[in-house]
């Protein structure tokens, strides 16, 4: 009995101290270079590179495990997803993706992974615990985008080339209703309050945003930036901040994050960061975002509370996927 | 002569200097419309131009206008210099050179008061472009609006002693739009002020290493980094070796016993 309670005791220290370490330890990025087959490690205090570690071909999608010890890795041209333990700093193990794997998402009880195949128009659902595959959802040409709902009751896949966001019920695995939206869909992210989806059209220069309730487009967003034409606006990554203040969306070719109020729809602001920008980021608290920009080789760190690029860094060829651990 | 005698002509000469600025709203309109003109219209139409690549002390990408912002600066001050040298032409037109000189102060003295003072009213031109510009959203660290100060005080002296040693070798008055073409454009064009030095050595070598020869160019970039408190020890040292060389000319020429000045104008 004494033993149990001073054990319980100890492990109650020990989740303190681990989360007090947590709040303190600076953070750390991570990000894809699908031309160097390489994951960039940055410290988030010093924003430098301190490490680079060599992976699979062409790493694109990147996301942390539930427990954030591990990385998992599209290596799309290995048609798999690698694991890279962060502790060792090195890649412990696979899982079965299905071919050409580009993005996943993670369900929030942190055992169902949910992977675009671009080549074969499918969504392959991975039982992580038992490293296998639970189900393959057919959906639209060229799936690329995943978005899931918080709770992760609902999963949306944006498919390419079909111009369609397909809303998938994760606990029947079924297509319940297929949007069509704007040319070249290429990303998802549900509000914090699973009442809107926006997808991002990177033809269509625009997000859609879809009421997840009626799955009717209830707003665009349009992009105006002078000296930028019309077809360089191309929509890609798309982040919400969860106090439901800002939306920011990556803007591909146009070198520029926009930043939108996420309740008016507003583009309040657009910030200057480098060449070609897909994928972002937020650190745990949200106080800044990471860019990854892929025909500049840097990364872009903004500072979400004063909307201002700080600094960008240098990481490998054709950066990709960008996550923020601890 | 005691220091007394020194402040009273220092305050003197300043507030000379400084109600000739204030009496003259034109040629403060002048200083900060030109730079806004460039900042405003030129800049615009470059402003996907730049941000293809990242130099010192920039930490990020940055639009055209704020590239050009500390070059800007350093055009207020030139022209500032120029404008102090053209009122010592029309001084020892006037006369009133001679009053001053007849001083029983140091000649030496004397310049240098006048090149303060001139440099102060080029001080107040820079900060009220920078508030402008910081309307426009074209901003800088709040830190840097101070440490811009110490560097402001150098570059300005400098290109004040180059205003002062173009004066000395300058008869007349009509004499000053040659000055214009021979020294404030070709100095203001061949520096780092509009296009990076790397963008100029894509061009042209020899175009580069003239602008990386320029003095102009060190002005601009002791400019530039002090805008985002940082040092740059050469442009610094350049800039501040000039002002020595420059100043020394000046006021040897304007000894009348052995100077350029008496030698030309005859005594």
């Amino acid at each position: 009995m004494t033993t149990r309670r001073s054990l319980s005791t100890l492990a109650v220290i020990l989740a303190l101290a681990v989360a007090t370490y947590d709040g303190a330890a600076a953070e750390t990025v991570y990000v894809s270079n699908e031309k160097d087959n390489s994951i960039s490690i940055i410290d988030g205090e010093s924003l430098e590179v301190i490490e680079t570690v060599p992976v699979g071909r062409r790493p694109r999608g990147i996301g942390l495990s539930a427990d954030k010890r591990h990385l998992y890795i599209c290596a799309s041209e290995d048609d798999t997803i690698q694991l890279l333990d962060l502790e060792t700093r090195t890649l412990v193990g696979e899982l079965p993706s299905g071919p050409d794997p580009e993005v996943f998402a993670l369900h929030p009880n942190g055992r169902f992974l949910y992977v675009a195949n671009e080549d074969d128009n499918l969504v392959t659902v991975i039982d992580i615990e038992k490293s296998e595959v639970l189900a393959e959802i057919p959906v639209g040409v060229e799936p690329e985008g995943m978005g899931i709902s918080r709770d992760g009751r609902w999963l949306v896949n944006t498919s390419e080339t079909t111009n369609m966001a397909h809303f998938i019920d994760t606990e029947s695995l079924e297509i319940v209703a297929n949007v069509l939206v704007d040319p070249r869909p290429r990303y998802a992210e549900f509000s914090q309050d699973g009442r809107y989806v926006w997808v991002s059209s990177e033809v269509g220069g625009n997000i859609n945003v879809i009421d997840t309730a009626t799955y009717e487009i209830v707003t665009v967003i349009t992009f105006k930036i002078s000296g930028v034409t019309r077809e360089g606006i191309q929509p890609v990554g798309i982040r919400l901040t969860s106090d439901g203040r800002w939306g920011f969306v990556a803007l591909g070719p146009a070198n520029r994050i926009a930043v939108i109020d996420q309740q008016s729809y507003e583009v309040e602001d657009y910030l200057l960061v480098g060449s070609r920008v897909w994928q972002l980021a937020f650190n745990a608290d949200e106080t800044r975002l990471f860019t990854t920009n892929g025909r500049s080789n840097d990364i872009s760190v903004i500072d979400v509370e004063d909307l201002k690029v700080i600094k960008s860094i240098t990481v490998g060829r054709f950066p990709w996927g960008v996550v923020v651990g601890p | 002569m005691s220091a007394a005698h020194y402040l009273r002509c220092f305050l003197g000469i300043l507030a000379r200097e400084a109600l000739r600025f204030v009496n003259q709203r034109e040629r403060f309109l002048a200083a900060l419309v030109r730079p806004l003109v460039w900042l405003l219209v030129f800049a615009a139409g470059f402003r996907a131009a730049l941000g293809v690549s990242i130099i010192p002390p920039y930490e990020t990408y940055i639009t055209y206008e704020v590239y050009i912002a500390p070059g800007l600066i350093g055009m207020i001050q030139l022209f500032n210099g120029m404008q102090s040298s053209l009122s010592m032409v029309y001084d020892r037109e006037m006369g009133s050179m001679r009053t001053l000189l007849v001083s029983p102060l140091p000649r030496w003295y004397l310049l240098t008061c006048k090149l303060f003072a001139g440099t102060f009213v080029s001080i107040l031109q820079v900060y009220a472009f920078l508030l402008i510009a910081y309307l426009f959203g074209i901003e800088a660290p709040a830190f840097g609006y101070l440490s811009l100060l110490p560097a402001l005080i150098v570059t300005g002296l400098m290109l004040g002693a180059l205003g002062m040693l173009l004066s000395s070798v300058i008869k007349q008055l009509e004499n000053f739009a040659g000055i214009m073409n021979f020294v404030i454009f070709p100095m203001f064009f061949l520096s780092s002020a509009l296009y990076p030095l790397w963008k100029m050595k894509e061009s042209s070598e020899l175009l580069y290493h003239i602008c990386a020869l320029n003095p102009f160019t060190h002005v601009v970039e002791t400019i530039r980094f002090a805008l985002y408190g940082e040092v740059n020890t050469l442009s610094l040292a350049v800039t501040l070796g000039v002002f020595v060389v420059f100043m020394t000319i000046a006021i040897y020429a304007y000894n009348p016993a052995r100077g350029i000045v008496s030698r030309k104008t005859g005594g």
